[in-house]
C-alpha cells in the first residue's frame, strides 16, 4: 500500500469521519437503512456500469460538460486577475444540484426504491429532484418550509408540474432545517420503500462523500479544462458555500495541489456581528445535527439558531463536515459576504458578462470584487458559477424596492 | 453495576408486576407545573420517569413532543434547569429512577464530562441520546460507566440480527423496544409483532424490555404489557398537558391518565 500521509482527499475513513467531523448520528430506527445506502453506494461507485449511466446522462440530459468561460470584462473591469467562470447554471434545471440528484436517482433505482423523498430550502434542490424523479416516473415527495413556500412560489409550481407533491412544514422555524427533520421523520416512517435524496454534502455517511464525488465532475471538467486554456493550473478557486456541495465538488480535484488557493464563501447575511446570518463556520461553533458533527449555529445551550441570508440556497445554519475539516485544517480558506454585498455583485455581474447569477454565486462573486483588484494579471480565478439568477429576480426587485 | 434502574426491575419482577415507565418533558409547559407534574407522578403509579431534555430539532419525535420541547424552550428551559428539576426531584423521592432523554448537540454544548458529572451529582440513573447510535457513543459511555450511570439503547423493529449484537453491547439498564417504524407517538403498535420481537431480543440479552413509541391508551399498555417488562407512555402524557394547557387543574388531569394507565396495567398483572 502506498501511503499518502499528505492527502486533504482520503476522507472519510470507513465510519465517515473527516477528522472529527462526519460520522452518522442518527435514530436506531434509521441505521440499518443509512448502513444499506452506505453498502449500496460502496458497490454502485465501483461499477463502471453505473458510471456509464451517469455520464451518459450528465452529457445528454444535464449538457455536461459545463464551460469554462474566460470573463474577460469582469476581468478588464477589476484590472487585476484573470477571471473565469465555471458555467454550472448551464446546467438543466439552472443549477449544479442536478449532478448529485441524477446519481442519487440512479442509485435509488439501484435499491429498488419505489419513493423519493427530499428536502428544500430555496426549491432549488426540490426542482432538481422532481426532475430526475420525472425522469425514471418516481414518485417525489418534497418537504419544504412553510414560510421557504411563501418566498419561493414559482419553484413550488415548478416542482409541481413535474409531478412532485409539495410537503409543507409547520414545525419549528419552517425553514430548511425544519425541512430536512421532517424528511428524516417521514424516513423512519417509510424505511421500506423510500430513499432520502438528500440536497448537500451533509447528513449522515454515505451521503457528504457521495453527494462530493457526484459534485467532483466540476473540479474534474475545470482542471481539465484549464489545463487546455492555460496549460497550468489556476491560482484561485472561489465558491459560495451553504451546505458545501458547489464548492466541494470545485475544490475536492484541487485538494492536493498546494499551489492552488481555495476560498469558500459563506453568507454573513445583516453582517456577522448582528448574529443575523449563515455563516456556520465563521459565526458557528462544532455540534451534531441531521446525522452529523460539524459547525452550527446554535446557542450556548445548544439549541440550533436559524440562519438568515438574503439567498435562500445559503440559510442553513449547518455545514457539510468535510468542509468543517478543511477549516480546521486551514486547506481552505472561508470568508464571508454580507447581503449586500451579494446584491451589488449580483448586479454588478448582470451588467458586465450578461450573466445573472443565482444570489448564491453572487456572494462567490462579491468575493472575487474583494481580492481580484489586488493581484497580479497573471494570477487564475475560478469562480464557480453554481446557479442562474432567474429565481431571484422577486427577491432582488423587493429588495431593490422594484415593483414587478 | 447497579443502580435505581436495577433494582427498580428486580422489584417489579419479584412483585410480578408490569413497569410503567412515563415520560414528559423538562420545563413543559414551564418549570413550575413541570416539576409539580414530575414530583407526583411515581405517587400516581409511574415505576420509572424518562424526562425529556428539550431541544430545538427533535428528529426522531413526532408533534405531541416536539410541541412540547418548543413549550418548553419558550418558557426559558435549558439543560441546567433540567438538572436543577432533577436535584429537585430526587429530594422527595430516593428510589425512582430517572432517566434523561433526548438529542446529543445539548450535551456536547454542555460539555460532555461537566453533564455527567452534573447528572451523577443531581441523580440521574440513565441516559437515552436518540441520535447518538453505539457506533458512535464510546466517549459518552465511559464517562457514564464511571458515575454509574446506564447508557439505555433502543432497538428497532429494522434493528436485524447482524445489527443487534452491536445495540447489545454496551447497553444497560433496559432495552427500550421500538415498537414502530416511525417518530414517536403517531402509529400504534401491533402487539403480536411487538411479543414475536420482544421475544427474539430475551433470547440475545438478559436486559429487562420495555415498548415504547406507540402506546397511547391504558388498553394499548396493558396489551403490551403481556410481552414485556415495562410500557413507555410519552406522547399521550404530553397531549394532556396540551390539551390542557390553561387550565388550574391540568397537573391533575396528566395524573389520572398515569393513574388509568397503572390501573390497565395491574389488571393485566392479576388476569
Amino acid at each position: 500500500m502506498t501511503l499518502k500521509p499528505n492527502t486533504y482527499r482520503a476522507g472519510p475513513d470507513e465510519k465517515g469521519h473527516f477528522g472529527p467531523y462526519g460520522g452518522r448520528y442518527v435514530a436506531e430506527t434509521l441505521m440499518p437503512l443509512i448502513l444499506s445506502v452506505e453498502k449500496a453506494w460502496g458497490e454502485a461507485r465501483n461499477d463502471p456500469g453505473f458510471w456509464a449511466e451517469f455520464e451518459g446522462l450528465a452529457r445528454d440530459y444535464i449538457g455536461r460538460p459545463s464551460p469554462l468561460y474566460f470573463a474577460e470584462a469582469t476581468t478588464r473591469h477589476f484590472g487585476g486577475a484573470k477571471i473565469y467562470f465555471k458555467r454550472e447554471e448551464l446546467n438543466h434545471t439552472g443549477a449544479h444540484k442536478i449532478n448529485h440528484c441524477l446519481g442519487q436517482i440512479l442509485l435509488a433505482k439501484r435499491m429498488g426504491k419505489t419513493r423519493i423523498i427530499a428536502e428544500t430550502g430555496a426549491g432549488q434542490h426540490g426542482v432538481a429532484t422532481a426532475t430526475v424523479c420525472a425522469l425514471f416516473d418516481l414518485p417525489c415527495t418534497v418537504f419544504m418550509g412553510a414560510t421557504d413556500i411563501e418566498r419561493q412560489k414559482p419553484n413550488v409550481f415548478r416542482m409541481k408540474l413535474l409531478g412532485a407533491e409539495v410537503r409543507p412544514v409547520t414545525s419549528g422555524s419552517s425553514t430548511l432545517k425544519d425541512a430536512m427533520n421532517e424528511a428524516l421523520r417521514d424516513w423512519v416512517a417509510n424505511v421500506e420503500d423510500t430513499y432520502y435524496l438528500i440536497g448537500t454534502v451533509g447528513g449522515p455517511h454515505p451521503y457528504p462523500a457521495m453527494v462530493r464525488d457526484f459534485q467532483s465532475v466540476i473540479g474534474k471538467e475545470t482542471r481539465t479544462q484549464i489545463l487546455e486554456r492555460e496549460r497550468r493550473l489556476p491560482d484561485s478557486l472561489v465558491a459560495c458555500i451553504g451546505g458545501g456541495s458547489n464548492a466541494i465538488g470545485l475544490f475536492h480535484p484541487f485538494l492536493d495541489d498546494s499551489d492552488v488557493k481555495m476560498f469558500g464563501v459563506e453568507a454573513a447575511g445583516y453582517g456577522i456581528e448582528t448574529g443575523k446570518h449563515a455563516a456556520s463556520l465563521n459565526g458557528g461553533k462544532a455540534g451534531v445535527l441531521h446525522g452529523m458533527q460539524s459547525y452550527f449555529l446554535q446557542d450556548e445551550d445548544g439549541q440550533i439558531q436559524e440562519a438568515h441570508s438574503i439567498s435562500a440556497g445559503l440559510d442553513y445554519p449547518g455545514i457539510g463536515p468535510e468542509h468543517a475539516w478543511l477549516f480546521d485544517r486551514k486547506r481552505v480558506q472561508y470568508v464571508s459576504v454580507t447581503d449586500d454585498e451579494a446584491m451589488e455583485a449580483f448586479q454588478l455581474c448582470a451588467k458586465l458578462e450578461g450573466i445573472i447569477p443565482a444570489l448564491e454565486p453572487a456572494h462567490a462573486f462579491a468575493h472575487v470584487m474583494r481580492m481580484a483588484p489586488e493581484l497580479p494579471k497573471d494570477h487564475i480565478i475560478v469562480l464557480n458559477m453554481s446557479g442562474r439568477g432567474d429565481k431571484d429576480i422577486f427577491t432582488v426587485a423587493e429588495k431593490l424596492g422594484v415593483t414587478i | 453495576m447497579t443502580n435505581r434502574i436495577d433494582r427498580r426491575f428486580n422489584s417489579l419482577k419479584t412483585k410480578g408486576r408490569s413497569g410503567l415507565v412515563t415520560f414528559v418533558t423538562a420545563g413543559d409547559p414551564d418549570y413550575a407545573r413541570s416539576l409539580e407534574i414530575l414530583n407526583a407522578l411515581p405517587g400516581a403509579g409511574a415505576d420509572l420517569i424518562e424526562l425529556g431534555m428539550p431541544f430545538s430539532d427533535p428528529m426522531a419525535d413526532g408533534p405531541a413532543i416536539q410541541a412540547a420541547s418548543q413549550r418548553a424552550l419558550k418558557s426559558g428551559a435549558n439543560m441546567k434547569q433540567t438538572f436543577q428539576m432533577v436535584r429537585a426531584f430526587r429530594e422527595g423521592h430516593k428510589k425512582t429512577p430517572l432517566v434523561l432523554m433526548g438529542y446529543l448537540n445539548p450535551v456536547l454544548a454542555f460539555g460532555p464530562l461537566a453533564f455527567m458529572d452534573e447528572a451523577a451529582e443531581s441523580g440521574v440513573d440513565g441516559l437515552i441520546i436518540v441520535d447518538l447510535p453505539p457506533e458512535e457513543d464510546v466517549d459518552i459511555r465511559v464517562l457514564a460507566r464511571e458515575r454509574d450511570i446506564h447508557i439505555i439503547r433502543l432497538v428497532a423493529p429494522t434493528t436485524d440480527d447482524a445489527r443487534l449484537p452491536v445495540v447489545l453491547k454496551g447497553a444497560g439498564g433496559f432495552l427500550y423496544f421500538v415498537s414502530i417504524t416511525g417518530v414517536t407517538g403517531t402509529a400504534s403498535a401491533d402487539a403480536s409483532k411487538v411479543a414475536v420481537s420482544v421475544a427474539r431480543l430475551r433470547q440475545s440479552s438478559d436486559l429487562p424490555v420495555a415498548v415504547g413509541f406507540g402506546i397511547k391508551t391504558p388498553g394499548d399498555a396493558a396489551e403490551m404489557a403481556k410481552a414485556a417488562d415495562a410500557v413507555v407512555v410519552g406522547s399521550a402524557i404530553v397531549t394532556t398537558i396540551a390539551d390542557h394547557l390553561d387550565a388550574p387543574d391540568m397537573p391533575q388531569k396528566v395524573l389520572e391518565q398515569v393513574k388509568a394507565l397503572r390501573e390497565a396495567l395491574d389488571q393485566e398483572t392479576m388476569s
